[in-house]
């Protein structure tokens, strides 16, 4: 059966690989983008990171994706064409796009720089866009998006291990930032040493944090302490250690998205201190009270970040030598990396080299 | 051999104490210290019925100390001043709350977060620096460190101002704490009793738009005639919850028996606060999702510093803002306490302690 798809009708051939079904096996797929409109770039893709939200959406662990999937946002090209109206880019610039590649622009989200809280925002890949149609990621040689929603990036910024800044990177630099975890001296623990979980250490040093990695396994503490230069490095399931720790915490980033106890991270709280969960375990955890009362401390969430936070971030991170620690891999890879992603098995983010390895 | 209650401090005090984990209350001989040079002793006129009184006579939380005489939140007249006490004289009305003491030296204590210290000391059933327990208002007289006295603003009658010692100050400061002043956002208040009236008056006099949410219909009437809340949502109706979705700042969450916060956080817009102020016996389920999407938070906070206690009354003196009270005698207080188990209160019961404690001891 042919595939028959909206994007048929557009004028640009494109090609990349995608998930046909919940196996979330991907494979080559054609398809096309947009004509590039006044306000549009358009972009070579020269590097894509593989984030573990692209393994869910693969997989359809959330119930809402729609086939096929061109997974795919942290998305780092060469500008191709502008549209007439496109003021911050020209040929020849290199761009990075995220998780989101548009928004409604007139809510109060989007007056506030908060496009990615936007409740119309659109994603990357598995999105609708404007006209109707699906959007389709990285895993792709060419894109097409809004000028709005792609960041510039600095000439001394890798685009292979800069890639994941553009997810894993704003995902944990909005929330040191707006939690105010963010002042010279600060404490802030870091849960979970893995795409996410890496660079938030290398955000937090870089704004002059101390910064402890809390793990369930010891065998992280030598890259986390040698490698990635932490302070310290707790192993959660360590009473003593934990009972050792208590109280010592400005803030805790939580990058874990499965199950966990809350009770011992909380307890790690200074009093006001705050718990920021960056990862999403689908059920409930269990939230108990009374240190949250006693010490006055706060669970909160966060979200990727909106436009403007996102090139304060890619900005920071080149000022100050920040890129995420990668394994490049060719785009026919693909369906291994993400059965090693799905055991962590990987130092911390996969990216592919589209520019050089997809082929039609 | 350790001394008696009645033996242990120079001063003779009367005053009823729960014996065991029943919480039933009786008449207590105890005494009370010497009035030191940064001391302050009051003759006690009333003190508020907190609902920790009940859940501390009963041992709910596991840590009461028997014989309990409950009792923070305390309004009575100064008898007494030690040589270092400039702020108060004789026969000036005053306030106690939540606390008598704390370390002085922390950087809370040093912040104004007396309530924070982690070697503050609670008013009853805590252990002075000396060793000996402390005991609360539920009695005729209390000695107490300056810096831990209130004054009560003249405007103020003394039995509705009592509950804000703890109730009053229990929903203000996390109300600043956590920015829940701008004028014209709007505030969801979870429960209608000692603490949640109260916030429906400061939220209004913040200027905000109120909505009370509760679980009994009956309570709309009250909530929007009397208290002037803006709105009334039935937590248990589905579809007017929905239709309130995603329309809420802030929520303060009064409530302390368990209970589901899903519905709670669907209410507030993104980047919305939810301050959880009950403390239920078990921990609460919290959906996590939610919280990332909408860059929402769930935060805590325990009754307030003295200076922001002082500013609180300061406060409500200035918008008339006092408790709703049920006055009662001394000796109504079992009754009381059964009452309030089932939340029959309109919406605090307040000892009338100068009238009533001493006949209670014939």
């Amino acid at each position: 059966m042919a595939e028959k798809s909206h994007q048929e009708g557009y004028p640009t051939k494109a090609f990349g690989w995608a998930a046909r079904d919940q196996s979330g096996v991907l494979s080559p797929f054609n398809f096309s983008r947009r004509a590039t409109g006044e306000k549009d770039v358009a972009f070579k893709v020269l590097f894509c990171g593989v984030c573990h939200t692209d393994l869910h959406m693969i997989k359809n662990e959330w119930g809402i994706s729609s086939y096929p999937v061109v997974p795919g946002h942290e998305i780092m090209g060469q500008v191709t064409a502008v549209g007439s109206k496109v003021e911050k880019f020209k040929v020849g610039d290199k761009v990075g796009v995220g998780y989101m590649v548009g928004s409604c622009h007139s809510c109060d989200s989007c007056h506030n720089d908060l496009e990615n809280y936007c409740p119309d925002m659109i994603l990357t890949s598995g999105g609708k866009y404007h006209d109707g149609t699906t959007t389709y990621g990285g895993f792709s040689d060419i894109m097409v998006a809004d000028e709005h929603y792609a960041v510039r990036i600095p000439e001394n910024l890798p685009l292979d291990s800069g890639a994941p800044l553009l997810c894993a990177g704003i995902t944990v630099y909005s929330p040191l930032r707006f939690y105010g975890l963010d002042k010279p001296g600060m404490h802030v623990g870091v849960v979970g040493l893995g795409g996410l979980g890496h660079v938030a250490v290398k955000f937090a040093k870089a704004m002059g944090l101390k910064v402890t990695v809390i793990s369930t396994s010891l065998k992280k503490k030598e890259e986390a302490l040698e490698h990635l230069g932490a302070h310290s490095f707790l192993v959660s399931r360590d009473p003593d250690q934990m009972q050792a720790a208590i109280g010592t915490m400005d803030g805790i980033i939580d990058t874990v998205s499965a199950a966990h106890p809350l009770f011992p991270l909380i307890g790690l709280l200074k009093t006001q201190g705050k718990l920021v969960l960056v990862g999403a375990p689908p059920k409930p955890l269990e939230l108990p009270v009374f240190p949250l009362i006693m010490g006055r401390k706060i669970v909160g969430g966060s979200s990727i970040g909106g436009m403007k936070e996102t090139q304060e971030m890619i900005d920071f991170a080149a000022e100050n030598n920040i890129t995420a620690d990668v394994e490049v891999i060719p785009m026919d890879y693909v369906n291994t990396a993400f059965e090693r992603l799905a055991k962590a098995d990987v130092r911390y983010r996969f990216v592919i080299d589209v520019g050089n390895t997809l082929k039609i | 051999m350790a001394k008696s209650p009645e033996e242990e401090h120079p001063h003779k005090a009367f005053g009823w104490a729960a014996k065991d984990t029943s919480g039933i209350l009786s008449p207590f001989h105890f005494s009370r210290r010497d009035n030191g040079v940064e001391d302050v002793t009051i003759k006690i006129l009333y003190c508020g019925v907190c609902h920790s009184d009940l859940h501390a006579a009963k041992n709910e939380w596991g840590f009461s100390r028997y014989p309990m005489v409950p009792g923070h939140e305390i309004v009575g007249l100064v008898t007494k001043t030690g040589s270092n006490v400039m702020k108060f004289k004789v026969d000036d009305r005053v306030g106690v709350g939540v606390m008598v003491n704390s370390c002085k030296s922390c950087e809370y204590c040093h912040q104004d977060l007396e309530n924070y210290c982690p070697q503050m000391i609670f008013t009853y059933n805590a252990q002075n620096h000396d060793g000996t327990k402390t005991y609360g208002g539920y009695s005729d007289t209390i000695v107490v460190d300056q810096h831990f006295v209130v004054r009560i603003p003249d405007s103020m009658p003394s039995d509705g101002c009592a509950p804000l010692l703890c109730a009053g100050i229990t929903v203000y400061s996390p109300m600043k704490y956590y920015g829940m002043t701008e004028p014209g956002k709007h505030l969801g208040i979870v429960g209608l009793g000692g603490l949640g009236h109260v916030a429906v008056k400061i939220g209004k006099a913040f200027g905000l738009k109120v909505t009370v949410i509760s679980s009994s219909s009956r309570k709309e009437r009250e909530a929007l005639d009397r208290l002037g809340a803006d709105s009334f949502l039935v937590s248990n109706d589905p579809a007017k919850m929905k239709a309130a979705f995603g329309t809420m700042d802030y929520i303060i969450d009064t409530v302390s028996a368990v209970h589901a916060l899903a519905p709670y956080l669907s209410l507030l817009k993104t980047n919305g606060k939810l301050v959880t102020l009950g403390l239920p016996e078990k921990p609460l389920e919290l959906p996590i999702f939610p919280l990332v999407l909408g860059r929402k938070l769930v935060g805590g906070s325990d009754v307030g510093g003295m200076k922001e206690t002082q500013e609180m009354l300061d406060f409500c003196a200035k918008h008339n803002i006092a408790a709703d009270v049920e006055v009662i005698q001394m000796d109504q207080i079992n009754t009381a306490m059964e009452r309030l188990a089932k939340s029959d209160v309109r919406y605090r019961f307040v000892i009338d302690v100068a009238n009533s404690l001493s006949q209670s001891q014939l």
